[in-house]
């Protein structure tokens, strides 16, 4: 419980660093600490693989990537964001709007969920998560949800293949 | 009595291991420079002491003296932070590694592994790519164009070679099905090294093993793939604006990768630490284990004293175009082959 509390607050901070950092580089490094706070959550609760897995794809691959697109275009200081001289009201612009609700409303099912208990289903007891062995999960990947896995990946295929079409050079007639 | 094993055992094997890992450090500078000494024909290093052996420890000296220059232009916490984010999971690697079977010391049974835990092979994948935010962070912090080439280089190249390695690492973790007695497989480093496979499975493994010491020289950013550093056009890449111990760091790091990568290589391949007569006498496994992981190195050395540096568009093209496919066929095949058996 005191480790969890510990891991808790780390993740919230990194949290809040995440979107309080002036600089790009620097958010992303929360972000990277927030991730790897998680990954120690969930091995506390016995999914080794899902953090093993969290660390390899979000530390080892995504982060990497968001630091190599923020130095790529300049990861300096953002000075003056959105102008933070002006009155918040005209601070407020349409996507920052759109932002706005969104993430009141995932704050709003979020904190219902958690409120009337449908979020807390699993009990917080070790042996209930004990199934995160590679072997446990990988009999459940391969066999329960094999056709959810097998749509998952040919949705990342689809993926890759557009990104490779957007990347072609236009054919010249 | 129970929190000798839970605390006590583990705390001891790390600290060992550290400083093992550490001393091996400073004796694979002392190895690379007399081989590449001998490989030019040079004597290399003889000044201090026999063989020149005391070389290591004066240059960790002179290091920790020089003066620490944290140049003003720079990201000062990021620049402090990258050696440390650098050499923190090029030390970790090795907690996976068994370095020998289990021994028996005070009427207590040891396993010679730091933590054998049921992820084994994905806690290697998994340090080995944070193992990049150092040399990425440092490359950034030091607002220098020639750092932040190197260390862009760098992202590009580990992300690009982590995929044939994860691929040839996937095929061998395949075969592991055949040595499990349920045929589930396994990842931990320990099941996989004690494991039983019949020799023509064995051998299928070695062949795999010239492309994965492609993708390890890649990965360990080692010569002839050092595009990190590339000293000829970078100046010295991430690392130009790093001097005394924060650039020793560094170095470590880099040595470090080599000590990781070869551990691993050599359970996965090369059976780690089993060779004759181990049953009788189980501490000769480690030295067994120790010989291996020096062949290694010296591969590690050999291939860099010997093969000149291609251009980093033909590193690149050279990933995507040849040993990426060549590792997916050969994980069809192995898949094949499994399957069948």
């Amino acid at each position: 419980m005191f480790l969890f509390v510990v891991f808790a607050l780390i993740a919230l901070a990194a949290a809040v660093g995440v979107i309080t950092s002036r600089k790009p580089v620097y958010s992303a490094l929360f972000l990277l600490l927030n991730f790897a706070t998680l990954a120690a959550l969930y091995i506390m609760v016995e999914a080794q693989f899902l953090a093993a897995v969290q660390i390899i794809v979000y530390a080892g691959a995504v982060i990497v990537l968001f630091l190599f697109v923020v130095m790529l275009i300049g990861g300096g200081e953002l000075d003056d964001i959105g102008g933070r001289n002006k009155k918040f009201l005209a601070r407020l612009t349409w996507p920052r709007g759109i932002a706005l609700v969104l993430g009141l409303g995932l704050l709003v099912a979020v904190g219902y969920g958690l409120l009337s208990g449908q979020l807390m289903t699993a009990t917080n007891d070790a042996a209930a998560f004990g199934q995160g062995s590679v072997q446990a999960i990988a009999a459940v990947l391969y066999t329960d949800y094999a056709l959810p896995f097998e749509l998952a990946s040919i949705l990342l295929l689809v993926g890759m293949i557009g990104a490779v079409a957007l990347a072609q050079p236009p054919k010249k007639d | 009595m129970d929190w000798i094993s839970l605390i006590l055992i583990p705390a001891i094997k790390s600290l060992i291991l550290v400083i093992v890992l550490l001393t091996g450090f400073a004796y694979a500078t002392w190895f690379e420079r007399k081989l590449i000494g001998r490989f030019q024909q040079r004597i290399g290093p003889n000044r201090a002491w026999t063989f020149g052996l005391g070389h290591p420890i004066a240059d960790a000296l002179k290091m920790i003296f020089k003066e620490e220059i944290v140049p003003s232009y720079v990201d000062k916490i990021l620049f402090v932070m990258a050696p440390g984010l650098a050499i923190v999971p090029a030390l970790l690697i090795f907690a996976v590694v068994p370095v020998g079977p289990n021994i028996t010391l005070f009427g207590r049974e040891i396993p010679l592994v730091v933590a054998d835990v049921n992820i084994g092979l994905l806690w290697v994948l998994a340090v080995a790519g944070v193992g990049v935010y150092g040399i990425i962070l440092g490359g950034w912090a030091s607002n220098n164009k020639y750092s932040l080439l190197g260390a862009l280089r760098t992202s590009a190249q580990m992300l690009s070679y982590e995929l044939p390695m994860g691929v040839l690492l996937i095929a061998i973790l395949l075969t592991t099905a055949l040595g499990t007695a349920d045929g589930a497989g396994t990842l931990s480093l320990v099941q996989i090294v004690n494991m039983e496979l019949p020799w023509y499975i064995r051998i299928w493994i070695l062949l795999a093993f010239p492309l994965y010491f492609i993708t390890m020289l890649a990965e360990t950013s080692r010569k002839p793939f050092d595009f990190p550093e590339t000293e000829n056009e970078l100046v010295a890449g991430f690392q130009t604006e790093y001097g005394s111990i924060k650039f020793a760091l560094f170095y470590m790091t880099e040595y470090l990768h080599i000590l990781g990568a070869s551990g691993v290589a050599v359970s996965v391949f090369f059976g780690g630490w089993r060779g004759p007569f181990v049953e009788q006498a189980p501490i000769l496994g480690v030295f067994y284990f120790a010989a291996k992981l020096i062949a290694m190195v010296f591969l590690f050395i050999w291939v860099s004293a010997s093969v000149p540096r291609p251009r980093y568009d033909q590193l690149l093209r050279f990933c995507w175009t040849f040993l990426f496919p060549v590792s997916l066929v050969y994980l069809a095949i192995t898949a094949a082959i499994v399957i069948l058996l």
